[in-house]
């Protein structure tokens, strides 16, 4: 202990302290305060950049989810329409089909009756250019039967007797 | 020891040969003399004087020193280094360069004052250089205030500078590499942050350990390339120099206890959860508690710089002693163990300062939890 007490060198001890406080001010203000910072700082940004990863992991996830939902619906949809186009298609056929059938049936209807029509109108035309006909024949031959009076009178006769057999 | 054996041995033995053991024990006793005169001769002669030297040398060189000494060649009484500046306090302050003392043989002037440089302390003396001498052989001359810029301080400032650079190379380094240390900072940064994570927030706490940071950083590299520096051959002993540790220990002390709260004084003053009777009991005790931490602190780093010193030098100086070529190269692996394993006490006894201290700035923050 008298050693210890005989070594002690009070210069020594001030310079020690000076020098000492000296330094800590300096690099606290130099050196600690931003590497303390600087290592913060960057442990922080790997912190974030760590948890945003895990966000961007989960979205990824979210939107692949997302996707698959979406490209379900879609396919769902695309069968929906497919089945509803072959509806679509097979009732434009028959629709068209019986639409035609009706026109065509129409079509014959009208046709039948147009013939019908036209028949009549040929057979009262035929009959009339018969009667006409069978006029003028019918004058022709009267004309000529009746042409002497002899055989005027004899057709009176005749049908004066028809008469009173009637 | 000797003598109940010899006496077992005569019971045993038969009177025939008891004389022929008497002659053997003689004749070995008599060659053993013979030898121990001749090494003790031969210690008086050359060896006792190497030995003497050793020691003094020993003792010097764990003493700071006025001047810079690199090497010296003893026989040419040369000195090969460089002066250093002493500042002293003597009714006003006397500033010279210690080459006027040459190394304590000569007497220095200064304005109309003497000064001795005696066992490395410097005393006020006349022109002759008288040193008057108490019973115990201490001199009784007075000593002026010493502020002078020895050896010590010479290393410690060379050390600041480094420090100071080496750090705020790191810190710069950040700026510009976008946040990732360079060069000699990629070695730093790991102990930095091993000082904040492995010693500041366990003892310390997560909340309040960032306020103490910066003197156990410091702190720590001080100490340690301090160390460092001593297994250098320059030969400095800055670390194993008790005004060194007492300075160091008193920043712990004044820290420790001004930013201390109210659970750590009443922990000491009136310890909560005993009896009265052992309050009053254990308040001097927990007070005196107070300046043995911090002076423990001091103690155990002079103690182990010092005697890490005194031991790696002694084995070197055995190879002077052994002079052969057992001794000198078992010397010689003895002491480059030993440097090796004082390469690892530099940095535990930098560690276990740190330590501590941050152990008694935890403790003078611990918030009560009864």
């Amino acid at each position: 202990m008298e050693k210890l007490i005989n070594d002690f060198s009070f210069g020594l001890f001030f310079w020690q302290i000076l020098i000492f406080v000296g330094l800590l001010l300096l690099l606290r203000k130099f050196a600690w305060k931003p590497i303390l910072e600087a290592v913060n700082n960057r442990e922080e940004g790997i912190k974030n950049a760590l948890e945003s990863a895990e966000e961007a992991r989960k979205e990824m996830q979210n939107l692949q989810a997302d996707n698959e939902r979406i490209l379900n619906e879609a396919r769902a949809e695309r069968d929906g329409m497919l089945k509803e186009a072959k509806q679509l298609k097979e009732n434009m056929i028959a629709d068209a089909k019986s639409e035609a059938q009706a026109e065509a049936d129409k079509i014959v209807a009208q046709a039948q009756a147009t013939i019908a029509n036209e028949k009549k109108a040929a057979i009262a035309e035929l009959k009339n250019q018969v009667a006409g006909l069978s006029v003028e024949i019918a004058e022709k031959v009267v004309k000529k039967e009746l042409s002497g009076k002899g055989k005027q009178l004899e057709l009176v006769e005749s049908m004066l007797e028809d008469v009173t057999l009637n | 020891m000797h003598r109940n054996l010899g006496t077992e041995i005569l019971r045993v033995m038969q009177k025939r040969t008891i004389v022929k053991i008497l002659l053997i024990f003689s004749l070995v006793f008599m060659t053993g003399n013979l030898f121990a005169k001749e090494s003790e001769k031969k210690e008086n002669e050359g060896e006792g004087g190497v030995k003497e030297r050793i020691k003094e040398f020993i003792d010097h060189h764990l003493q700071d020193s006025y001047d810079f000494t690199l090497f010296s060649d003893e026989e040419a009484n040369k000195h090969y280094g460089f002066p250093l500046p002493v500042i002293l306090w003597d009714n006003g302050l006397k500033a010279f360069s210690s080459s006027k003392f040459h190394h304590g043989e000569t007497v220095a002037e200064v304005d109309g004052n003497y000064y001795k440089l005696y066992h490395s302390k410097i005393y006020k003396t006349d022109a002759s250089g008288t040193i008057n001498y108490d019973e115990d052989h201490h001199a009784t001359n007075a000593k002026p205030l010493d502020f002078s810029i020895t050896k010590n301080v010479v290393s410690m400032l060379l050390i600041s500078l480094l420090m100071f650079f080496m750090f705020r190379s790191l810190a710069k380094s950040y700026k510009k590499n976008n946040g990732i240390p360079t060069g000699v900072g990629r070695f730093l940064e790991p102990l930095v942050l091993f000082i904040r994570d492995d010693i500041a927030i366990p003892n310390i706490g997560e909340h309040k350990y960032k306020k103490y940071m910066s003197f156990l950083l410091t702190v720590f590299f001080f100490i340690w390339f301090l160390n460092l520096l001593g297994m250098t051959p320059l030969g400095v002993n800055v670390t194993g120099n008790i005004a060194v540790t007492f300075a160091l220990a008193l920043i712990v002390f004044l820290i420790t206890n001004l930013t201390a709260n109210k659970n750590y004084w009443g922990h000491i003053f009136w310890m909560p959860g005993v009896p009265t009777f052992m309050k009053v009991v254990l308040a001097p005790i927990e007070l005196l508690g107070v300046f043995i931490k911090p002076f423990s602190l001091m103690i155990r780093l002079y103690a182990n710089m010092t005697a890490g010193h005194v031991v790696l030098m002694s084995i070197i100086g055995m190879i002077f002693l052994f002079k052969n070529w057992i001794g000198g190269p078992l010397s010689f692996g003895l002491a480059f163990a030993l440097s090796i394993l004082e390469l690892l006490v530099a940095a535990l006894q930098a560690y276990i300062f740190t330590m501590l201290s941050a152990l008694y700035f935890g403790m003078a923050n611990e918030e009560a939890h009864h």
